[in-house]
């Protein structure tokens, strides 16, 4: 039976339309996993010294004392972006196979999981480092095994937690919370669960308490997948109870209305828009990692470089799959008679909006000076004068089809290797840089943020220069923009 | 009204749909039958300018479709779920599809009530979004959407399809009546014999994309089709 089930994984795997993408994109996906693998092999390897000599840290106490946002990233990870094992389940149900035969493959098959795999190639080359350091084995062994046990927990807790998007929230919220309490050393959680950590290590034997949770945690989402193996239960479509919105208020926007609320519809109801919105919010963030004084991301046009990105999250992520948004009912405008113009603008508009609110909610980067949020508003007005068209124009040849209803994809669509999009991504993050780099030789930062700013208004004049070559391209490649949405669904 | 001429459709070499003339007057309803892959859809498609002729083209009044968008605002289609948008409520996208067409909420709202016969209580009010109803409800919201903002052409594909039997009967009045009262061209399809030769008044059977019969439908029209379906 395991055979019959492998094979059909292999074919399922080998025949899904992402996987069966142009030599290129398999290219990069192979390269991609594997620089995934050999960072996660070359950090477990140099971590330990470099703890050790360079910060002079105890290795292990440092290791475990982050060891808890480690565990947690995880979760969210897989949240994202682990797929769960009840979606091919439904044909097998009425074949003369046993229910648990069937679930217990589902569930194993998920331990076979990518998200699990590549741990080990981080834990197994740290612990082997750790006893070759001349720390006790059993030890390693004990405190290896409950960090395996605990991810493997991950896996199983992800299992239940899918969809149920509260839950979710409330805990990343609360981690959100303690990260920042412990960065501001307000109150820091990883006193507490470093020391659970360090038990791990310090009593061996206790990791039979996260396996024993792993052994309890499988059992559950067992019968909890078992009971609920009927197409009515588990296997059901969420149907949810919804009101009718209106969305009068956005009359205003004049024709662009019906879209625009369409639009806002679309974001607010379904799963893979409500990951991109998650995604632009994380982007606000981006900017940290420059203006916090990390070496790697000084010199004056890095700033203009974060501040596109701060203000520009939902424009690049939201924008870049414009039409895609609406491949699945693409049909039905292209019959209709819709005015590109009015349809664009929607867009646009959305993106203005969401950059501007970007930008609002990025002035707690005024902590770090009057330049830092001068680069972000600057990064706003080039973002809404030259790359909102850049996007939409970028977008108008990227024909993947988007499934709203799976937030599983968000990430590395193979839409975003394509190689006119990659050429029209040049002067998004570039051409700013450089007109920066040219005020701020000149003169100083006050004429080199000018400047780019200058650049963006003026950008704003060809908005409907833009919108036509839009709208061409649009109806040239409508045929295959249609054929190959067609193909998605 | 709509006059095709030396239409034909190749993928690969493979020649699906190939129709040298047929011209479908005003306020004719029309079925179009045949067996899968004999081109119905495609000549559909077609009509709708959502597939590109491989030689010949059709006009809806005198408006060739591949070349102008101008048959848009009097030509409405209901093909398939591609035709509806998931996560819209019915209410929702019937309002929408009818800015589109340029009609108020108070227009759409008179218009849908006209149907709640049709809908039998299962589509407005249901708090429910499109995707997560039935795949008969799907239908129903389509082809209803499909009548709003007074369209001269009507085309839906196998509309007869996932209905129950109530819905098909009071389906095929209102087909009657668009075609017999308003003078609307309706173009269907279906695979049901009997419900075609009921509601059209002109049948083309479609076999392997050509035309092999073109009937006038009267009583005779049900059994000549299931003769030579038969064969």
């Amino acid at each position: 039976m395991v055979k019959h089930f492998l094979n059909l994984e292999w074919k399922s795997f080998f025949r899904s339309p992402s996987f069966q993408a142009n030599l290129f994109l398999k290219i990069i996906m192979g390269f991609s996993a594997l620089c995934m693998i050999v960072s996660f092999l070359g950090s477990g390897f140099v971590v330990y010294h470099l703890l050790e000599k360079k910060l002079n840290l105890d290795p292990l106490a440092t290791i475990n004392k982050i060891l808890i946002f480690y565990v947690v990233f995880d979760l969210v990870i897989r949240y994202f972006l682990q797929k769960m094992p009840v979606l091919n389940i439904k044909p097998l149900l009425n074949l003369s196979i046993k229910k648990n035969t069937i679930v217990h493959f589902a569930l194993n098959k998920t331990v076979l999981s990518f998200f699990n795999i590549v741990h080990a190639f981080f834990f197994i080359p740290f612990s082997v480092v750790l006893v070759l350091e001349g720390y006790p084995f059993l030890n390693v062994l004990g405190w290896h095994l409950s960090i395996f046990a605990l991810i493997y927990c991950n896996n199983f807790i992800t299992v239940f937690v899918n969809n149920k998007d509260a839950v979710f929230y409330a805990v990343i919220s609360i981690f959100l919370i303690l990260g920042g309490l412990k960065y501001y050393t307000i109150f820091d959680i990883t006193d507490y669960t470093a020391s659970l950590f360090q038990a791990f290590y310090n009593t061996p034997f206790l990791a039979l308490i996260p396996i024993v949770i792993l052994v309890f945690l499988y059992i559950t989402a067992f019968k909890y997948f078992k009971k609920n193996l009927y197409l009515d239960a588990g296997l059901a479509k969420k149907a949810t109870i919804v009101q009718n919105e209106d969305l009068a208020w956005l009359n205003r926007f004049g024709s662009t209305a019906k879209f625009l609320k369409n639009d806002i519809k679309l974001i607010k109801r379904n799963k893979r828009s409500k990951t991109t919105l998650l995604m632009s919010f994380m982007f606000l963030f981006y900017g940290l990692l420059f203006f916090t004084g990390i070496e790697a991301y000084k010199g004056p046009f890095m700033k203009v470089f974060a501040g596109i990105f701060v203000s520009g999250g939902f424009l690049f992520t939201f924008g870049q799959f414009v039409p895609s948004w609406d491949s699945a009912y693409y049909p039905l405008m292209m019959s209709q008679n819709i005015r590109y113009k009015e349809y664009l603008s929607s867009k646009w508009y959305l993106m203005v909006i969401a950059t501007v609110i970007s930008t609002i909610l990025a002035s707690f980067y005024l902590y770090f000076g009057w330049q830092a949020y001068a680069a972000i508003v600057v990064g706003a007005i080039y973002n809404i004068g030259v790359n909102a068209h850049l996007v939409l124009w970028g977008g108008a040849y990227i024909k993947t089809p988007i499934d709203l209803t799976s937030g599983k994809k968000a990430f590395g669509d193979k839409s975003a290797f394509n190689l006119k999009t990659m050429l029209l991504s040049l002067p998004k993050l570039l051409l700013p840089m450089v007109v920066y780099a040219v005020g701020h030789f000149i003169s100083g930062e006050i004429l080199g943020f000018s400047l780019v700013a200058i650049l963006g208004l003026t950008g704003l004049l060809f908005k409907n220069k833009v919108f036509t070559i839009i709208e061409k391209i649009y109806k040239t490649e409508k045929y295959k923009t249609l054929h190959a949405y067609k193909q998605g669904n | 009204m709509i006059t095709t001429s030396n239409l034909s459709k190749t993928y690969n070499g493979k020649t699906v749909l190939k129709i040298d003339t047929l011209d479908i007057p005003k306020g004719q309803s029309f079925g179009l039958v045949g067996n899968n892959g004999a081109g119905k859809t495609t000549y559909f498609s077609l009509l709708l300018d959502l597939i590109q002729p491989t030689t010949g083209f059709i006009t809806t009044n005198s408006i060739q479709v591949n070349k102008s968008e101008n048959w848009k605002p009097f030509t409405s289609a209901f093909i398939d779920e591609s035709f509806l948008i998931g996560y819209l409520t019915p209410e929702e996208y019937f309002y929408f599809i009818g800015e589109l067409r340029g009609q108020n909420k108070a227009d759409v709202d008179k218009l849908v009530t006209e149907f709640e016969d049709f809908f039998h209580g299962e589509i407005l009010g249901q708090k429910k979004y499109l995707r997560d109803l039935s795949k008969g409800n799907q239908k129903k919201a389509g082809i209803v959407a499909a009548l709003i903002g007074h369209p001269e052409v009507v085309i839906l594909d196998e509309p007869f399809a996932n209905l129950d039997p109530t819905t098909q009967i009071r389906l095929k009045a209102i087909v009657k009546d668009l075609a017999e009262k308003q003078g609307i061209t309706v173009l269907i399809s279906s695979h049901d014999l009997l419900h075609v030769t009921d509601v059209c008044e002109r049948i083309v059977v479609l076999e392997k994309g050509e035309i092999v019969k073109d009937l006038i439908t009267n009583e005779a029209t049900l059994k000549e089709l299931e003769l030579h379906f038969a064969n």
